[in-house]
């Protein structure tokens, strides 16, 4: 019965949107990191999602085909801020620190986002729910 | 067809393509961030033909009746309204309502079947 897959379809959205929720915690947890170098910056971490597909679903994974899952994380490729500050036991021979290229306000809608899409798919599951208890209840009227 | 099959009318098939189109809706809400994903629905129409249609005739005892809905019947790929830069093609809004209508049309197939159901049992109790 096509209804059983829809928990598997919307479970694995909320555990793709938990992750993205995640990132976005890391991300602005590290917003005011600081590196020494441009290449130890802290980058701004995103997801980048993917639908399970047909042919790529092992036959444990077949209730959450057309769900989706998680593909990569990437770094946002935005340059990283330079500032001067050579008090900072981090600061290069020239006395500049790098900070890490994260946009609050970026993060911030983001995090909006991910929260929006995961109660439309708790939504999802609580209709369905509801949905499936009264097919059951289909022979006691 | 028996008589119980005939009794209970097109609903039982009509229960199968809605449940479908449901899963298809939870897919396209669930693919609402996937990039290039294209949001797809069911052609009730064609769907519900295909189903009543793809029942195979049962010409000796021990041949298998009714045959399952297959999934590609009756599935397109939905026009969006407005483009989006990722090759997206999942509206939520769009999707949020269909996936009201979509469990409100369910719930009224029950309602049928349900009548249907209670209908016989009276007939059967000679009430």
């Amino acid at each position: 019965m096509p209804m059983d897959n829809i928990f598997g379809i919307a479970g694995s959205a909320l555990n793709a949107q938990m992750a993205r929720m995640n990132t976005v915690a890391s991300n602005l947890a590290n917003a005011g990191t600081v590196g020494g170098s441009e290449k130890d910056a802290f980058r701004a971490k995103r997801t980048v999602f993917k639908a399970v597909l047909e042919q790529q679903t092992k036959p444990s994974d077949v209730n959450y085909q057309g769900g989706v899952k998680v593909d990569a994380v990437r770094d946002d490729p935005s340059p990283v801020r330079k500032v001067s500050d050579p008090g900072n036991p981090l600061a290069d021979k020239d006395g500049f620190v790098y900070l890490s290229n994260v946009n609050e306000m970026n993060e911030m809608v983001e995090m909006m986002a991910a929260s929006r899409s995961y109660q439309n798919n708790v939504e999802v599951v609580n209709t369905t729910r509801q949905l499936m208890l009264r097919t059951l209840d289909i022979t006691r009227s | 067809m028996n008589l119980i099959d005939r009794a209970l009318g097109v609903h039982p098939q009509a229960l199968e393509v809605r449940s479908r189109r449901m899963e298809l809706l939870a897919q396209n809400i669930a693919n609402a961030d996937t990039p290039n994903f294209k949001a797809r629905d069911v052609d009730f129409r064609a769907a519900l033909a295909d189903a009543r249609q793809t029942a195979l005739a049962a010409t000796q005892p021990g041949h298998v009746r009714e045959a399952e809905l297959t999934a590609k019947d009756g599935v397109m790929y939905r026009i969006p309204f407005n483009v989006s830069f990722d090759g997206n093609t999942v509206e939520l809004n769009v999707e949020q309502a269909q996936y009201g209508k979509a469990a409100a049309d369910y719930q009224a197939t029950l309602n049928f079947l349900e009548q249907r159901i209670s209908g016989m049992r009276k007939a059967l109790k000679g009430e």
